[in-house]
């Protein structure tokens, strides 16, 4: 039976646990000016997806031009020009110019990973979680064989199998981070189908297709979205991982990954070339999770009020 | 009155901040509490009746909370500006309190005696002693065999068994203060009466100082001395209790008063009704499955042989603590649940053999209310969306255009402002949303609306006003209500009959004058007998320790 | 608890036939082993007697039902490159892998339980604002760029330590440290945010009415509780370990599982690579038994089900 206590919270502790009204930007742009870290990252984040979406257009003859003098150019030298600032790689190409032409691939490899994975996990746990049954019992199964199957293992047979194309690379991604939002997904189904709205709407004669979409998604939808920001980083490791082992993207096509890899070879005499792209990738995963722990904090309503000013107020 | 007050709060007011507003928590709150007698401190929520009392334990988090004026003085000490150290002195030793959902309140992860010993070992009672005074405070408060059940956990005990065992921990140190805070607001109202006379026997035992912090008035008047009446933070009335109930000097108090279930004439039903709803022999078993392979699987019947009918027009109250098996009821008469044995029909048709475009009319005539607004009302929708879904369900009820329209009028007649409809639920106050959730329910103007505890959350003055509301649309059309509760006084009132359940039975079933005037089972007598009256000139306990 | 751990058994077992049954026929997809081990010019009869020799001129299913066999006496057969059996160059392996997940998880533990467990001391004090930030630092690291700049720094710059091998204790430090950095930072966010909420538990709230210090009510109260989420992600990061450390065994030259099934892919060593994945596979599952007999010891609910 239900304790019938829940409206008798501690007098002003009930008012502060309304979430935050949606749809005011202004507010939010000044909490997020108040945490210095969270600013930087945002601005990081910015330049990079300002990058990935014009670098290519503009600096891929920069990244492509090898100056045979350049080779190995150790960095900070202004004598060659702005495109060897960050040194010039094994074959005398800039490095920024490189880094910079590269962000496109790194991150379109990430979003499209994280958005299949996304979309396959939450669709097949909301069918284990709601649905259940046997249907729900393979899906389960069928996932905890993929968790136990060494990620990296799996990704090494089916780039072996097929060739590592950078589709290849996505799929491969987005498999191995399926199970994550399946289980998540289902289990906030289980936990949300008992709530009492959901009842109602069942009492009312809502079917399935309406509990699910109208009343079960909006509310696990915020959950999903956090752990995909926070999965955004992680596929970019995994991918860079793949990528140094020689098991990702392959030249020329070129990531972040890849340039650590072709660098790697060079460390005793030329650092700059593993270590810069190293940076690229530190920096926006950094980025990441400052923001989204920023996120948490914000939407926490129990935290908020530490970013908020303090206003004086009678009533 | 020679002695000296045991504590005097005097002028303290405690802010707030929250969301970038600072709200004041309460204003100027003075009151006393002496040796050997109960001070209640009544207030609704958010009437910030906790509020002193967790400034004088020093259990007020800062931030966001703090203390901007007053005094608290235990003894010649202000409590208010005592260092840590000092506080840890007080705290436990000589000023104890004990909450509201004890199972929250006890660690989990602890044994029950090491918890009980804790209380004492920091007070420098060596361990072992603590350890064998534990079991005697454990066995004092009416844990049986208290000895073996030391190592047990707390969500091994139930909800009456923990409670007592807070109780255990906070007397230990014989204090000379015991601040109770809703201590029974959770439990059954057996087990209330019996918690509640265990505290005022250690009380008459130790002669220690009693604050009471609650929000129902049959507690005050059963077992409070003296009363301070607390509204929107600040005090609007103090005075012995017989008196304040007697002649209530502030117009909230005497509001507050009046709007007490349990006063007006019985309903009386009309047998000559057409009949809606007969549920025949309902059984719904679970099968719990034991713990080891080998043991063999319990049944457990959480309704055994339920019987009993639904006339159109009327208010059938079903009342019944916890385990009973009203919540099971209430869930299969919703076909949301199909029962082991037995048959409901509704109309004569049989509700477990309907087609499914029968299932989808009976959906129709048939809706819910449920306890929790919060937790009934999607937190994503606005009104008009939580209203307006049933249409969208139902599209043959209302032609699409008509709809905003209807979601404005029934926001009206159920006393809400028609210009909220694009609102979400949090912006409303619990009995707001309770009437939201009626709205709901009106919507595809059913002939049946089953009430499960959908008052029991709400504050007194708020719960009036909703009964009020449910019997105005009754009226109006016609309708039957199921009425599930566990308040008594409630379901006097608004019920023209009244089912009494008890582990899946029904002990006993009739008019509502007749099962509260002479009642004729057992248990229905210990339930009414449990249930405190509003009123402090029916005591049925002795008050032996009564100080004057 | 025996009975839930029967049904954890069963169901593993059954987790353990679909992965035995994938892994055998996704490592037959990679392609044929003669073409690496053979001279390009091999004569059909060379070909052909490799293939009787090892099985693989047998039709598939009749393969898949001779592995079944041998696996019920836990024979996977011989490593096509080395000539010993594939369990054995595992479980030689292992132990390397073993202990660095070990000794990486171990560290990461206790710095992070300490230090997350002061930081929500005092929730946004100066502690808590730093420990957030390299927390936060420290879970974005990549371990391959970690680990290129730590061998940079320590080994060829200041030469602290040796660029790689396994002889001496100091050999560990670099890569362990490697292991540590992310784990700890994701332990130190989860301890952290998990401590603050059990800090507002209202059983904290009982401890402080009865008097109990700041200090008891952090180490005592709070932390049991607020250990079932670190020791979960713990667990997590643990398995990932065990299941292929692969770049920092790689880079520091660690004969751990991990390089040896990315050897034995690329050497279509298939024994070694049914081996490899069926072993890490049940040292994964004992790995989650202790977890839930943490879980047991820690939490008194647990223990019923």
């Amino acid at each position: 039976m239900m304790a019938l206590t829940s409206t008798d919270m501690k007098g002003p502790a009930a008012m502060t646990l309304a979430a935050p009204e949606p749809g005011r930007l202004a507010p939010l742009l000044a909490m997020l000016w108040r945490d210095k870290f969270a600013s930087c990252a945002a601005l990081i984040l910015l330049v990079t997806v300002f990058a990935a979406l014009i670098g290519p257009a503009f600096l891929t003859e920069a990244a492509t031009t090898m100056n045979l003098r350049a080779r190995n150019a150790p960095p900070f030298e202004m004598a060659r020009g702005l495109a060897y600032i960050l040194g010039g790689d094994s074959l005398g190409r800039g490095i920024l110019p490189r880094i910079i032409v590269a962000t496109q691939n790194t991150m379109m490899i990430a979003a499209s990973a994280v958005l299949s994975s996304l979309v396959i996990g939450t669709v097949l746990g909301l069918i284990a979680g709601y649905r259940g049954g046997w249907v729900g019992d393979v899906i389960l199964r069928l996932t905890d064989i993929l968790m136990s199957f060494p990620s990296l293992l799996l990704a090494m047979v089916v780039l072996y199998v097929f060739d590592p194309s950078i589709g290849n690379v996505i799929f491969v991604l987005a498999l191995t981070r399926i199970p994550i939002y399946l289980r998540t997904t289902r289990a906030e189904v289980l936990e949300v189908r008992t709530r009492m709205f959901v009842t109602a709407a069942l009492v009312a004669g809502a079917g399935p297709l309406r509990i699910i979409l109208r009343h079960i998604l909006p509310i696990i939808a915020p959950t999903l979205l956090t752990i995909a920001t926070l999965d955004f980083a992680f596929v970019m490791l995994a991918e860079a991982s793949l990528s140094f082992l020689g098991l990702g993207v392959q030249a020329p096509e070129v990531t972040w990954g890849v340039m650590v890899a072709e660098g790697r070879n060079y460390l005793a005499n030329a650092w700059w070339l593993a270590f810069w792209p190293g940076l690229a990738i530190t920096l926006v995963t950094m980025s990441l999770n400052l923001l989204s722990n920023w996120l948490r904090v914000v939407t926490d309503p129990v935290q908020r009020w530490r970013l908020e000013r303090r206003m004086p107020s009678n009533g | 009155m020679a002695e000296p007050a045991l504590l005097t709060v005097e002028n303290l007011s405690v802010e707030f901040h929250a969301r970038g507003k600072i709200v004041q928590a309460v204003r100027n709150v003075s009151w006393q509490v002496n040796r050997g007698e109960t001070l209640a401190i009544l207030g609704e929520s958010g009437s910030g009746k906790s509020v002193s009392s967790s400034a004088v334990m020093g259990l007020i988090d800062s931030p966001p909370g703090h203390i901007t004026a007053g005094r608290a003085l235990f003894q010649g000490q202000d409590l208010l500006t005592l260092t840590k150290d000092e506080r840890r002195e007080i705290n436990g030793r000589r000023i104890a309190m004990i909450f509201q959902d004890p199972l929250a309140h006890l660690n989990p992860v602890y044994p029950v005696g090491w918890q009980v010993a804790e209380a004492m070992r920091v007070h420098g009672v060596p361990p072992s002693e603590a350890r064998a005074r534990a079991v005697a405070l454990l066995e004092r408060v009416g844990i049986p065999h208290a000895a073996a059940r030391m190592n047990a956990y707390p969500h091994e005990f139930s909800g009456g068994q923990r409670q007592r065992i807070m109780i255990a921990m906070a007397v230990a140190m014989k204090p000379d203060l015991l601040i109770a805070d809703e201590p029974t607001t959770a439990l059954d109202v057996t087990v209330q009466a019996q918690i509640l006379t265990l505290l005022s026997e250690l009380r008459d035992e130790t002669g220690m100082g009693l604050v009471l912090i609650t929000h129902d008035l049959g507690v005050v008047a059963q077992h409070a001395d003296r009363m301070v009446v607390m509204k929107d933070g600040e005090v609007v009335e103090t005075g012995r209790v017989a008196d304040v109930f007697r002649a209530p000097a502030h117009d909230y108090t005497r509001r507050l008063l009046g709007a007490a279930p349990g006063k007006l004439p019985f309903r009386v039903p009309d047998e000559a009704a057409e009949l809606l709803l007969e549920v025949q022999g309902l059984v719904k078993s679970f099968h719990l499955r034991g713990r080891f392979l080998r043991e063999a699987a319990r049944e457990v019947r959480a309704l055994d042989g339920v019987s009993f009918a639904l006339r159109k027009g009327e208010t059938l109250g079903i009342v019944g603590e916890s385990g009973s098996g009203k919540t099971t009821l209430a869930r299969v008469l919703l076909r949301l649940m199909e029962p082991s044995s037995g048959s409901v029909r509704y109309r004569g048709q049989d509700v477990f053999a309907m087609s499914k475009e029968q299932v989808f009319a009976f959906r129709r005539r048939v809706q819910v209310v449920f306890q929790d607004p919060t937790a009934s009302l999607n937190p994503r929708m606005t009104v008009e969306e939580i209203i307006g879904e049933h249409w969208a369900i139902h599209p043959e009820a209302l032609p699409a255009e008509g709809r905003r329209a209807a979601v404005e009028k029934l926001l009206v007649q159920v006393g809400l402002d028609p210009a909220h409809a694009r609102r979400h639920p949090h912006q409303f106050s619990g009995g707001q949303r309770q009437r939201i959730a009626i709205a709901r329910a009106l919507s595809l103007k059913p002939e049946v609306i089953l009430c499960d505890e959908a008052v029991s959350a709400l504050d007194v003055s708020v719960q009036a006003q909703v009964i009020e509301l449910l019997k105005d649309i009754q009226k109006q059309y016609g309708l039957s209500f199921i009425f599930i509760a566990h308040d008594l006084p409630v379901v006097r009132d608004f019920a023209d009959r009244v089912l009494v359940m008890h582990r899946g039975q029904i002990v006993e079933q009739g008019p509502t004058g007749a099962v509260f005037t002479a009642p004729q089972a057992d248990y229905t007598r210990t339930l009414l007998a449990a249930s405190p009256k509003a009123d402090p000139t029916h005591r049925p306990q002795r008050r032996a320790g009564e100080r004057l | 608890m025996t009975g839930f751990l029967g049904k954890r058994m069963l169901w593993s077992a059954g987790s353990l036939i679909g992965l035995v049954i994938l892994v055998f026929f996704m490592a037959r997809l990679t392609g044929s082993p003669a073409d690496l081990y053979l001279p390009i010019d091999a004569p059909n009869e060379m070909r052909e007697e490799f293939a009787r020799l090892h099985g693989f001129d047998l039709p598939l299913w009749q393969q898949f039902a001779n592995f079944l066999r041998d696996l019920l006496v836990f024979d996977f057969g011989d490593s096509l490159r080395q000539g010993r059996p594939a369990v054995d160059l595992v479980l030689e392996a292992l132990p390397t892998t073993l202990l660095l997940a070990f000794w990486s998880i171990g560290i990461a533990l206790m710095v992070a339980v300490i230090t997350g467990a002061l930081a929500a001391w005092r929730p946004n004090g100066i502690f808590d604002r730093i420990a957030t930030l390299l927390s936060l630092i420290g879970a974005s690291l990549p371990n391959f760029w970690v680990a290129i700049v730590g061998v940079l720094v320590f080994a060829v710059q200041l030469r602290w330590v040796p660029t790689s091998g396994t002889g001496t204790v100091v050999q560990w430090v670099l890569p362990v440290a490697v292991l540590a950095i992310r784990p700890c930072g994701l332990i130190v966010q989860v301890a952290r945010s998990t401590m603050i909420s059990v800090l507002s538990a209202p059983y904290v709230k009982t401890a402080e009415a009865k008097g109990v210090p700041r200090r008891a009510i952090i180490f005592v109260h709070a932390l049991r509780n607020a250990m079932l989420p670190v020791i979960t992600v713990a667990g997590d990061q643990a398995a990932g370990i065990i299941n292929g450390a692969v770049i920092v065994e790689t880079i520091f030259g660690f004969p751990g599982v991990g390089r040896l099934m990315i050897d034995s892919i690329s050497y279509r060593d298939f024994a070694v690579i049914q081996a490899g994945v069926m072993i890490t596979a049940i040292a994964i599952f004992l790995l989650n038994v202790l977890i839930d007999i943490a879980y047991a010891l820690l939490d008194p609910r647990t223990r019923a089900a």
